[in-house]
């Protein structure tokens, strides 16, 4: 089992988790590969087990990623992003602010406050609040921080950090919101942000998302083949369309590392983890 | 091509713009987006990236955006279920089609189970999928014959006429009444379990088969409140007449149940309820047997079209009609068929009297009731292509319990 199957980590962060990869699993079954998967509850765990070689492949937040490159250096291991969604690709993050507030740039909001989502979510936390420091406003200093740990070790998979940050901002218990563009839509279509009742101060520059992580010790002729698999998924049969509608994409890309720029600087600044790859954020306990 | 939105943004609707001017270009093709929202280019690049549109500020203001390919692929397979009208439906619609509307551009379909291998659906066992076996041309109209006669037990019966009945005659009439209830319960459930069955592109057979239950339901209330009408109790019900019931409600076969249920069991109610018409000793009584007389014919008039349908194309059907017969009437051979009080119902009720005469004529006319229905079972078995002895035989062999 352990030479022929291929298998892949994911972290269970919603019950549609088991759906998807039984899904992609049977197909791919179906396809002639033997491919298997385990359940992660957090991240961190997930990235060790790959690093470890228990795991041949992960699906990997953004967050994930980094951390699994400084895991494998420190350990003379490499780790390679193989596909990614389209979807994964150029979101940016957002700074709301109520409409009728007087802030006009993001160093206006020294002094104030600012919501984010989970400690753990680059698009909500790590990469804002980088983005506020860029600025001249360090988190703790400058502005406060107040945070929404939602779904802690779920690196932001969990959209309720977004949303309560989003809330509190309504509220009026924040100056500021942070949180991903897709979600600022989801937000404005649901009403969660009244239409006209808040504005975006500030656009992060684009960077990538999730990718399918494989550790070198994968046997690599099962990587490759589940790579040239998944990269041969088409929107236009019917039979895989359910599978990528259920992960929300509609091609698979080649993965590429170009897009993690600010999501490293972030870990960085942040000190969320060391060069070893050692989780060394203060108050993270996935 | 350009697409000024003005105000409008995203948590308003603008997507539906957008979608629509995409729509208009080949995939690759691009449209220039400008707006005044402020949120624009924003909401612009997250529904783009989630619906698979390439997305890119434009230098000199706006936002440029290339069409994917996503729309074009998820039709790509797409196909027409049927024509809309009763003219144009299909022999063997796919059990893909579902409940998707009859003509409608359906999805190409992946398996129940996402990553399965091809599977019908476990959730839409549409078993009767045969134009010949379904299917009859006087469908159509006959539902919007049923539609069109619809009427309301509240306002369609004079409630409060008559009554004051002596006491014998009015519990001869709750007898009769408790026995068309069961009766008329299984001719209730019977069609609303075919009709689940029924695959949803022989819409008019649903929609009649609808139309049915829905009469029957009717039935059973006005029935009912007969019944209770002057503050009696309801009268019996005997295992032999429950057992001749349940024989119709286990068989599977809907042609074969579509035959014992309307043809041979409706058909023979049609009798008793002019019967019954004839003998009613107060107005409600004869409105409601008069109002369920119409629609039994219906329901008889659409179980024989479909068989006459089905008897031309299949000329092995008339074997199985007459093992279902016989099949039915060994089952019931050891039960005491019609309840015997309401056999005696019905004497008295034609009796009106409790005279030597009266009784005697009573009598007469239920034995004629039996005669009648007899003979109409005959001439609906004949129209079937049953030669006359054959279908004198099978008449004879219906069970004893009229439906």
């Amino acid at each position: 089992m352990v030479d022929t199957t291929l298998l892949m980590g994911a972290v269970a962060y919603d019950p549609k988790v088991v759906t998807i990869w039984e899904g992609f699993r049977r197909w791919l079954m179906a396809e002639g590969l033997l491919f298997d998967f385990v359940l992660y509850s957090n991240y961190e765990r997930q990235v060790e087990d790959l690093v470890e070689g228990r795991i041949d492949a992960a699906w990997n937040s953004p967050l994930a990623w980094l951390r699994s490159q400084r895991l494998a250096a420190a350990r003379g291991r490499s780790v390679r992003s193989t596909v990614m969604r389209d979807t994964d690709q150029d979101l940016t993050s957002v700074v709301v602010v109520r409409t009728d507030s007087d802030y006009s740039a993001l160093a206006d909001l020294k002094g104030g406050s600012v919501a984010v989502g989970a400690v753990d979510s680059p698009q909500a936390t790590l990469i804002p609040l980088s983005h506020l420091r860029a600025a001249g406003l360090r988190p703790g200093e400058g502005v406060t921080v107040r945070r929404f740990d939602v779904g802690v070790g779920l690196h932001g998979d969990h959209v309720g950090g977004e949303r309560d940050a989003a809330r509190a901002l309504v509220a009026g218990e924040v100056e500021a919101a942070c949180m991903v563009d897709g979600n600022h839509l989801l937000f404005s279509q649901e009403g969660v942000l009244p239409a006209g009742g808040t504005r975006i101060l500030s656009q992060t520059a684009p960077y990538d998302h999730c990718n399918l992580t494989v550790v070198d010790t994968a046997p690599a002729g099962l990587a490759d083949r589940l790579i040239e698999l998944l990269l041969s998924m088409s929107y236009a049969d019917p039979q895989v369309r359910p599978l990528l509608d259920l992960e929300g994409l509609q091609v698979w890309k080649q993965g590429r590392t170009s897009g993690y720029g600010l999501l490293d600087g972030a870990v960085e600044e942040a000190g969320f983890y060391d060069a070893q790859g050692r989780v060394t954020a203060a108050e993270y306990v996935p | 091509m350009t697409l000024d939105l003005g105000q409008l943004g995203f948590e308003q609707g603008a997507h539906l713009l957008v979608s629509r001017a995409l729509r208009a270009l080949p995939p690759g093709g691009r449209l220039a987006v400008n707006g005044a929202d402020p949120a624009l280019g924003i909401h612009l690049r997250a529904w783009c990236r989630a619906t698979g549109h390439g997305f890119a500020p434009d230098p000199a203001g706006g936002y440029e955006l290339v069409r994917g390919r996503a729309e074009e692929q998820r039709w790509a397979g797409a196909e027409r279920a049927g024509g809309p009208s009763p003219e144009t439906i299909v022999r063997r619609p796919p059990a893909r089609w579902g409940l998707a509307a009859r003509g409608a551009l359906v999805e190409a379909d992946g398996p129940s189970t996402p990553g399965e291998a091809s599977a019908p659906r476990a959730s839409a066992p549409f078993d009767l999928d045969d134009r010949d076996v379904v299917w009859a041309d006087l469908a159509p109209r006959l539902y919007a014959h049923a539609a069109a006669a619809q009427w309301d037990p509240a306002a369609a019966v004079d409630w409060d006429a008559g009554g004051g009945l002596p006491a014998a005659i009015e519990a001869a009439v709750v007898q009769v009444m408790t026995y068309l209830v069961e009766n008329e319960q299984a001719a209730l459930v019977i069609p609303a379990r075919l009709l689940a069955r029924v695959h949803p592109h022989f819409r008019e057979v649903q929609q009649l088969l609808a139309v049915q239950a829905a009469d029957e339901a009717r039935h059973v209330e006005v029935f009912t409140r007969r019944a209770l009408l002057h503050g009696g109790e309801m009268g019996t019900s005997s295992a032999g007449g429950r057992a001749s019931l349940e024989t119709l409600l286990t068989e599977p076969d809907f042609s074969l149940a579509s035959f014992l249920l309307s043809v041979l069991g409706e058909g023979s109610f049609l009798a008793l309820l002019g019967f019954l018409d004839q003998h009613a000793p107060d107005p409600v009584t004869r409105q409601v047997t008069r109002l369920a007389r119409v629609d039994e014919a219906r329901h008889v008039a659409f179980g024989v079209a479909h068989l006459e349908h089905q008897a031309a194309l299949d000329p092995a059907l008339r074997g199985r009609l007459r093992a279902a017969v016989e099949r039915r009437h060994d089952a019931l051979a050891d039960t005491a068929g019609l309840n015997a009080d309401v056999f005696d119902a019905l004497v008295v009720l034609a009796a009106g009297e409790w005279t030597p005469e009266a009784i005697a004529r009573g009598y007469r006319a239920v034995q004629d009731l039996h005669h009648a229905m007899d003979d109409g079972r005959r001439q609906r078995l004949a129209r079937l292509g049953f030669p006359a002895d054959e279908a004198a035989e099978l008449s004879a062999l219906h069970t004893r319990n009229f439906m």
